[in-house]
This record gives structure tokens, C-alpha cells and sequence, in this order.
């Protein structure tokens, strides 16, 4: 290894349901500040693997280090603390509909990290400032449009001061004009330091900001490699294939 | 002095007192009822198989039983085992217990509804189990259960009326006694009709103050 620790690494990472394997011992390692990102076909592992990482899905096999420090027996409070670390955006963003957009972010700082409600309302709210939504913190999720919502789950994830963020397809359930207000989000993330694995189908937005991109499909981790060599220069024919076909269509719609 | 019947100061006396103990009935049975609706509904939907099975048992058993068998166990079967409850007591018991198992209908698909991402969402940040349901799916589970709930309560007041059986004289035992005495059964029924009317009447409106108060956007219920 290296001189410098990864920050997370995950290694023979498997799940199966039933007799099918979703996730077929994938292995890899992120370095602080690095950004990777996930790509191949829908139903290849992608969700199933960042879901692994912070056990909202059990793997059947696999371990992991955050900071060089191995999460063992994942359970209860250490599961919770560990969890805390590794904040997650979702597809759908997820936001919890009965809370305001302040509400939203504010709850997991008093109710997980047991913060004071005035301290973390001032939180919550430089955070949303950080995403340019401080104007609309007192808005529900059903008043608030799709990349309102993306950014504001990204300001609840990053209120708890993760040390690493995965994003599950963090624009995919966006229209096409609301992709850039979250891409520039990202971007912003990215340029802060913030270490990140992401899926998407944003080939372009991918090519653009990741270190390396990693091709998954049916469960397995095909190919990794710098965004050019992944796209331009694929080792494998299948890499390549998929890379041609999303690159045609996806790439004028990135930025 | 015919029409005036119902103005005899002894008769309005016996209204009152019997409306007085209805009240005292329905409000703490529609609590309880509420309270363990809402436990015994998470439960149903999060606890482990083992609870699943007793809470799934008791809604079975108190939901199938006649409210008014229920009624007879309380109060003339405890005292075998040497458990004496009052006539007030036991039908607050009765009532209570079942409007609970019916309660916990309600709010079990209320909590069935609450889309599973936001327990996805909650479990990302840290949230444990339990505070994943206190603060994330019962606020929203409560907001959709409210009119389900609300009907139970209405019911509620109704089957009040049962508590006569056993000795309990409530509004409609006041009203039975009357209509004996003065054998003026359909007009003493329909006074005590009348006056249930009042009530459930009352108990709707506050019911739906409630939900206005508790809206939030997004979860329409009567768009």
C-alpha cells in the first residue's frame, strides 16, 4: 500500500438475492478529495454497491475500512456513527415530506447528533445558504422543485459533516433543465475537497470532473481507469460498447 | 304539559347526568384507543415476528370478539379471578381496548404507505430504528391515519352506548330508564338520537380543525 491511507476501501464486496448475484466481489479504494464515478448499464450493481457501503443493504460477503479502520460487526451504535461518515444522496431525493427544508436538515443534527435546536438551525441554515436555497428554507418537499430538492438532500448530508459522500444517481429523476443546478452543486462539492463515489449516466458531467471511472455490469466491476482511457480507450469490448452508446447519447446534455 | 315532557326539570336532570358519564366515557376511551392504535400499528409493521404475532393476536381477538362480550368478560368474569373493576371502569377498559385493535388497522396502512425511501434517507443519517419511526414515519403515518382514526371515534361514541349492559348509565341507559317509566320510548329515543347526533356532530369538527392544523403540503387529503 501506498503512504497514504485510503479513506474508504472496500474489498470482495458480494450480495446475492437468491440465486442471483447483484454484486459479485467488487473491490476499490478512494483516496480524500478523490471523486470516482460509477457507470454501465441499469441493474448492473451500481445502487446495490453504494448501498453496501453504508449498509443500508446487508453484503453477504466484503469488508470495509473507513480510514483504515475496518467497520466490523456492523450494528447499533457503531453502525449509526459509522453512517454519520459517509453521508448518501439519493435518485429520488428522499426528503422527508412533513419537514420543511430547514426541518429536513436540521433533524439529523438534533436528533442523531444531539446538537442543541438553536446551534443547529444556524447550521442548517448556512448549509441550505451554501446551496443557494436559503430563500426557500421554510418551503415543504411538494413546494420545492426537483434539483430544489437534490440540493437541499445534499445540504442535509452535508450538515453532518461526512467524511466521504455517495451519490446514487443524483440526477436521473430530474428534468433534463433542472440537471445543472445539481451538477453545479457537485462540482462546487468537489472543488471543496469532499471525497465522492458516484453513479450516473451523465457521461459527460463524469468525463469531465471524475478521477477515475469504474464499469460495472451485471454485478461485477468490469474495468477502472482515468475518465479518458474508460471512454476513449477501453481495454474490454464491452466497456467500450456501452461507453460509445451513452457517450452519443448523453454528452451534449451534461453542462 | 305533553310537549313539555321533556322540559320536567327531573327529566333534564337525567339527560344531563347521563350525557355527563357519556362524555367521561368516550373521552379517555378515545385516547387510550388512539394510543394504543398507534403503538400497536408500529408494532404490526416494525416490531420483530414474535411481536408481530401477539399484536396481530390481539387485534384478532378484540376485533372479533362482540364489544358487548368483551364488555360481560370485564366486568362480571374479572371478579372470578378476584378482579373487581367498577361498571365505569370496565367498560373504559372495553371500549378502550377495542377501539384500539381498530385504531391499529387504520395505522398500520398509514405506516405501510410511508414510502420506503424515507426510511432509506433516515438510516443514511445515523437514525436508529426507533427514532426513525418517532420521527420520521409517524408524523407522516398520523397525518394519513387522521380521518381513518377519526371515523373510529365516531363509532366510538356510539358504541358508548353499550356500557349500560353492564350497570354503566350512560346517556342511553338515563334514556332507557326514562322511556320505562314513562313508556314514551320514541320520543325518549329520539331525544337520546338527537343528542348523540350533537355529539359526533362536535366530535367531526373538532376532528377536522385537527387536520387542518396538522396540513402540510403535500399531503392532501381532500383535494
Amino acid at each position: 500500500m501506498a503512504d497514504t491511507v485510503p479513506i474508504l476501501r472496500i474489498e470482495h464486496m458480494t450480495k446475492r438475492y437468491g440465486d442471483k448475484e447483484v454484486l459479485k466481489d467488487a473491490s476499490l479504494s478512494i483516496n480524500k478529495g478523490e471523486l470516482k464515478v460509477l457507470i454501465g448499464p441499469s441493474g448492473g450493481g451500481k445502487s446495490t454497491l453504494l448501498q453496501c457501503i453504508n449498509f443500508l443493504i446487508k453484503p453477504d460477503r466484503g469488508r470495509i475500512w473507513l480510514d483504515g479502520t475496518e467497520i466490523i460487526r456492523a450494528k447499533g451504535k457503531a453502525l449509526y456513527a459509522y453512517r454519520q461518515k459517509v453521508g448518501m444522496i439519493f435518485q429520488d431525493f428522499n426528503l422527508f415530506d412533513h419537514l420543511t427544508a430547514l426541518h429536513n436538515v436540521q433533524i439529523g443534527l438534533v436528533r442523531v447528533k444531539g446538537m442543541q435546536a438553536k446551534a443547529a438551525k444556524e447550521r442548517a441554515t448556512q448549509e441550505l445558504d451554501r446551496v443557494g436555497l436559503k430563500n426557500h428554507m421554510h418551503q415543504y418537499p411538494a413546494e420545492l422543485s426537483g434539483g430544489q430538492k437534490q440540493r437541499v438532500s445534499i445540504a442535509r448530508a452535508l450538515a453532518m459533516d461526512p467524511e466521504i459522500m455517495l451519490l446514487d444517481e443524483p440526477t436521473s429523476a430530474l428534468d433534463p433543465e433542472l440537471i445543472s443546478e445539481v451538477l453545479d452543486a457537485i462540482r462546487t462539492l468537489r472543488s471543496s475537497g469532499m471525497t465522492m463515489i458516484m453513479s450516473t449516466h451523465q457521461i459527460g458531467f463524469a468525463g469531465e470532473v471524475a478521477d477515475e471511472l469504474i464499469f460495472l455490469e451485471k454485478g461485477s466491476i468490469v474495468e477502472t481507469g482515468p475518465p479518458a482511457k474508460i471512454l476513449y480507450d477501453a481495454e474490454y469490448p464491452r466497456t467500450r460498447d456501452f461507453c460509445s452508446k451513452i457517450t452519443e447519447l448523453y454528452a451534449n446534455s451534461s453542462s | 304539559m305533553n310537549e313539555l315532557f321533556f322540559l320536567q326539570p327531573d327529566i333534564i336532570s337525567a339527560l344531563a347526568r347521563g350525557l355527563w358519564v357519556s362524555v367521561q366515557l368516550i373521552i379517555p376511551s378515545s385516547l387510550f384507543g388512539v394510543i394504543i392504535g398507534v403503538t400497536v400499528g408500529a408494532l404490526r409493521v416494525y416490531g420483530n415476528p414474535l411481536v408481530k404475532r401477539i399484536a396481530d393476536g390481539y387485534v384478532l381477538v378484540f376485533r372479533g370478539f362482540p364489544l358487548v362480550v368483551q364488555l360481560f368478560i370485564w366486568y362480571f368474569g374479572l371478579p372470578h379471578i378476584g378482579i373487581y373493576l367498577t361498571s365505569f371502569g370496565a367498560s373504559v377498559l372495553g371500549f378502550s381496548l377495542c377501539s384500539g385493535a381498530y385504531q391499529s388497522e387504520y395505522v398500520r396502512g398509514a405506516f405501510l404507505s410511508v414510502k420506503t425511501g424515507q426510511t432509506m434517507a433516515a438510516r443514511a443519517l445515523g437514525f436508529s430504528g426507533i427514532k426513525t419511526v418517532l420521527f420520521v414515519t409517524l408524523p407522516q403515518a398520523f397525518r394519513r391515519a387522521l380521518p381513518g382514526c377519526g371515523n373510529e371515534i365516531i363509532y366510538l361514541i356510539k358504541y358508548s352506548s353499550l356500557a349500560y349492559m353492564i350497570t354503566c348509565i350512560e346517556l342511553t341507559g338515563e334514556g332507557k330508564i326514562i322511556a320505562s317509566d314513562s313508556f314514551r320510548f320514541t320520543e325518549t329515543f329520539m331525544v337520546i338520537g338527537a343528542i348523540y347526533l350533537v355529539l359526533t356532530s362536535v366530535a367531526a369538527w373538532i376532528l377536522r380543525r385537527l387536520e387542518d392544523r396538522l396540513y402540510i403540503p403535500g399531503f392532501e387529503q381532500y383535494s
